[in-house]
């Protein structure tokens, strides 16, 4: 559910980062927290148990320039991954407006993927949404392990158990490294913000 | 659904805002709809991080609300939360909207209710027409949601 405020040319969106739990979600948030100049970001919010997994949610907000005229503004949010969090991810996934799915390339977390991928289809159908319409990004996180005593799926594998059916952008990444973090947000903001424009686009005819 | 708030929505929320504010003497006032985006704010909000409140205001608001219905209520319409300086007191604004209100010593608890009780209304009904509209838009063919 885009903020569009014809008042102060600001178009806000949500952006949810989702997946099971230690997939690397909050890790992804800090790489971006960590590697953003201070004037587009605001403060990273975390709502976390002391062992650093998330209670409640992150939040980080990031000031992405300007299409159109407007000033684009997304909220980045984690949810927490076990389980037995399932009202707070619902919590949380409440106004969204794109997700990134993020997937453990670890090859003891396969069925925990799938899970969580079916988890979100629920979810996101209980509010109205399919998963099939909503700007929607894969990520393969981990891939740095490979060749190392870590056991990690290969990308066939994990194309088939996730994206076989969706067909969304994928990208390999690691969270901890850097790698595909930020072509990951990019993605996944070029399809929030183009479904937001296409609709701006009209309404600024009917609006203005 | 998206929601478009136009110049004279925003005029008319601001309207309400600084009549709420001069009126109880609160330091400051946000706008927030339930899933954490700002909508409007005003006040002394500069040395606020105003964003992240929404966020964390948005899931306390709906953390609550679980435990309403834990409880057989359908939510709590109104949180407060006091300390030694500052004190908050979240209120929901019809089905979409939460409004919070930032207030010291310089004012009292009652003072804040009673212009909080007085404003719910006119602010209810001019957000539920932003809403309404956003819902009528989704139900539009041409522009999907």
């Amino acid at each position: 559910m885009p903020f569009i405020n014809f008042s102060k040319d600001e178009i806000q969106c949500k952006i949810v980062y989702y997946g099971a739990g230690f997939c690397g979600k909050t890790t992804n948030l800090q790489y971006i927290y960590t590697q953003t100049m201070e004037d587009i970001k605001g403060k990273m919010v975390s709502i976390d148990t002391k062992g650093d997994r998330t209670l409640f949610f992150d939040f980080l907000s990031l000031s992405l320039g300007k299409i159109r005229g407007f000033d684009i503004r997304v909220q980045l949010y984690t949810v927490p991954g076990q389980v037995h969090y399932d009202a707070t991810r619902k919590l949380v996934l409440k106004g969204v407006d794109g997700v990134v799915f993020v997937a453990d390339s670890l090859k003891v977390q396969r069925k925990k993927n799938i899970e969580s991928l079916i988890n979100l289809a629920k979810n996101l159908a209980e509010k109205g949404i399919s998963i099939r319409s909503i700007p929607l990004v894969i990520q393969y996180n981990k891939r740095d392990l490979d060749g190392t005593d870590s056991e990690i799926l290969p990308m066939d594998i994990l194309e088939k158990d996730l994206n076989s059916m969706l067909k969304v952008p994928s990208f390999n990444a690691s969270a901890l490294k850097g790698n595909g973090i930020f072509e990951t947000l990019r993605e996944i903001t070029k399809l929030v913000v183009k479904d937001v424009s296409r609709k701006i686009m009209l309404l600024d005819k009917q609006l203005r | 659904m998206n929601i478009v708030i136009t110049d004279k929505d925003m005029k008319q929320i601001n309207f309400c805002l600084n009549k709420m504010l001069s009126l109880s003497m609160a330091h400051s006032v946000l706008l927030i709809d339930r899933s954490g985006q700002l909508i409007a704010h005003h006040g002394n909000t500069t040395d606020l991080d105003i964003l992240s409140l929404s966020a964390l205001t948005a899931a306390n608001f709906g953390a609550t609300a679980e435990i309403a219905r834990m409880l057989g209520e359908e939510e709590f319409t109104l949180l407060f939360h006091k300390g030694k300086n500052e004190n908050v007191y979240f209120s929901a604004v019809g089905e979409h909207v939460i409004m919070v209100t930032l207030f010291n010593d310089k004012t009292s608890l009652g003072l804040i209710r009673l212009q909080i009780d007085k404003i719910i209304d006119e602010l209810s009904t001019i957000l539920l027409s932003i809403f309404e509209k956003g819902r009528s838009r989704q139900n539009d063919p041409i522009r999907p949601s």
